[in-house]
């Protein structure tokens, strides 16, 4: 008798599992068939290789001077020319895109871990919503970078500050949609039936609720990742971020500033770089956004 | 109305009183000694223990709070350490620059947002909407303050058109100011307006799909005049709502610009001071930047309520 139900439980797990899988699939398939998250997961794709294969890729030591080689415009030997230093810009942009996407991910991963903590919080401690919310408005009052820029200035030139303070003002945001999500999901039947079953709060929150508010949280922190990468540009460009030599793609573009007369290049392919890695994201995220939410799909790549 | 501006003026006060505390929290955050960090490393203990006792910093944590809520009531925020004048004043006083920037970009984001939108969704699925969704999404994508080095390149070096920086104010002449904001304002406009496209291509395109705008093409009116009497108007509801939150992005981003540039404004006074270790001046630029962006999303809430009654009888 019970080695039967047994048997029933396991083969129902099973069967539960292989839809599951299938559910999976078809979302796969269905975002890969998408042609903006097309082209932005391939272009996005070749940066992250660049970057992870920066020793390999990077035809020179990006911190090397060459003073036969200064100021060398975009040739065979330097594709992106040589700064003031004789460096390799091309070898420093791939150097520069590792410590940015280092950053940018990070700051995702942190921002992720802390927005869903304090979304669940709000969403489902009704008596810890108001004063965390409250304390969210608050720091989304700081326009734009502005208390990021403040938090680097006095935590100190850092990559590891420069984390800190983009996770800080990014957070609020990511908690809010976490929370609003929490809201929807609380209230519908499933949570309820998972609640007559005898399901405990943690449960309840990591299978039922955390695990159907995912798709909005992942569209969030796609966008935060390209955010961040923008903003520790700015930082480094400030610099309040990581301190030089260290090439980070905001302090090449800050050294190019002074010969922008002379040699724009030093400025102008780091840009591109951050460019290209904020559209493959943007396109990525859009693509997510469409195949997850179904309201917008249908107004084809809106908003 | 009078009421909804109550509630509205209520609602904003705990978002100050976050604002103050973190303003105030930026000074106690720098790590180690913050009297050396401002004298320098080769201060002496006495003229470090002048600052501390300047500064309210030997006293304890809750009654230089206290202090500093007693000040900043009377609109006190203290003295620059470097340019020995009040901070209020230091600030107020380049306030204007950066909010008419971030005005002048806000209006060019808005201008061109919109015409890009109408352009994509008036020719939905043709290169046209291909074309101008494309630079949308580039204009997202782009670092604002690099994009401003790049017209810097083209505009002032190469084609010598304008100026590569500094600032003509108003009153000086109208010709030089208008000279010196473009390109600033151009290259803070450049991301908001990626929004703003995207923003108008799809409300367009979901308001030309209602039923008012087929009953007005069926009764015989021109195209063109569905399209900007009817079908913009409403997509444009949106777009106002947004207003407010880009003010901020806008605000934040002429930081960067205004540095960019060298023009006088609260940005670059910000800048300079996290350079030289001006802490209180940080401190005053961020919260009077962070109070200026509560007060506009006051206002743009007041004109939002005004254009759509169905907002102010709302909670």
């Amino acid at each position: 008798m019970t080695a039967e139900a047994d048997a029933d439980t396991a083969s129902l797990r099973r069967e539960i599992a292989r839809a599951r899988r299938r559910g999976w699939m078809r979302f796969l398939k269905r975002l890969f068939s998408h042609r903006s998250f097309q082209v932005g997961f391939a272009l996005f794709s070749v940066i992250v290789l660049l970057a992870l294969f920066a020793d390999l890729v990077a035809p020179y030591d990006p911190n090397r001077n060459d003073y036969r080689n200064l100021l060398a415009p975009p040739s065979m030997l330097h594709p992106f020319g040589t700064d003031g230093f004789g460096r390799d810009i091309f070898s420093r942009v791939i150097h520069g895109t590792r410590i940015s996407l280092g950053i940018g991910i990070s700051v995702v991963v942190m921002t992720g871990l802390f927005g869903v903590v304090l979304g669940m919080l709000a969403g489902y401690v009704r008596w810890l919503d108001n004063a965390l919310m409250r304390l969210m408005d608050g720091l989304m009052a700081f326009p734009g970078v502005l208390l990021a820029i403040a938090l680097a200035a006095a935590l100190g030139p850092s990559a590891l500050n420069a984390v800190i303070a983009l996770t800080i003002t990014f957070t609020p945001r990511t908690a809010r949609i976490v929370r609003s999500s929490v809201l929807v999901i609380r209230e519908l039947p499933y949570v309820e039936a998972a609640l007559a079953v005898g399901a405990g709060h943690a449960r309840i929150i990591v299978r039922y609720i955390l695990a159907n508010a995912l798709s909005p949280l992942i569209v969030q922190l796609t966008f935060v990742f390209a955010v961040s990468i923008l903003a520790e540009a700015i930082l480094s460009f400030l610099g309040v971020g990581p301190p030089p030599p260290a090439p980070s793609l905001g302090n090449i573009i800050a050294e190019g500033r002074s010969y922008l007369q002379d040699a724009s290049w030093i400025a102008f392919f780091p840009g591109m770089a951050i460019a290209a890695a904020v559209l493959g994201l943007n396109l990525m995220g859009d693509g997510l956004r469409d195949v997850t939410d179904p309201r917008l799909a249908s107004q084809r790549g809106a908003g | 109305m009078i009421g909804f501006l109550a509630r509205r003026l209520l609602s904003a006060l705990p978002v100050l009183l976050v604002v103050s505390l973190v303003s105030f929290v930026i000074i106690a955050i720098v790590p180690g000694d913050v009297t050396a960090e401002i004298a320098g490393a080769d201060s002496t203990e006495a003229q470090r223990a002048e600052i501390r006792e300047r500064l309210g910093l030997d006293k304890p944590m809750v009654e230089q709070a206290l202090r500093w809520y007693g000040r900043l009531l009377q609109g006190d925020l203290g003295q620059s350490y470097l340019l020995n004048r009040p901070v209020t004043e230091a600030v107020l006083e380049r306030l204007p620059v950066t909010l008419s920037l971030a005005g002048l970009a806000l209006v060019m984001a808005v201008a061109l947002g919109v015409l890009l939108g109408i352009l994509a969704a008036i020719r939905h699925g043709t290169w046209l909407d291909q074309g101008s969704m494309s630079l949308a999404l580039f204009g997202l994508s782009i670092p604002d303050f690099w994009f401003g080095l790049i017209l810097i390149v083209v505009f002032s070096v190469q084609l010598g058109w304008l100026p590569t920086g500094g600032y003509v104010p108003a009153s000086e002449s109208i010709v030089g100011w208008a000279r010196s904001m473009t390109l600033p304002a151009l290259a803070l406009a450049i991301t908001q307006m990626g929004v703003v496209a995207r923003m108008t291509r799809a409300s367009m395109l979901e308001v030309m799909g209602e039923d008012y705008i087929r009953t007005a093409r069926a009764k015989g009116m021109r195209r063109h005049v569905v399209i900007f009497k009817h079908a913009l108007r409403n997509a444009l509801i949106p777009i106002v709502t947004v207003v407010g939150v880009m003010t901020g992005v806008l605000l934040g981003g002429a930081v960067v610009i205004e540095s960019v540039f060298s023009l006088p404004g609260v940005g670059r006074l910000i800048i300079g001071a996290i350079q030289r270790r001006d802490y209180p001046i940080i401190q005053g630029g961020l919260l009077i930047t962070a109070a200026t962006f509560v007060f506009v999303n006051i206002l743009v809430d007041l004109a939002y309520g005004w254009l759509d009654p169905r907002v102010r009888n709302d909670g």
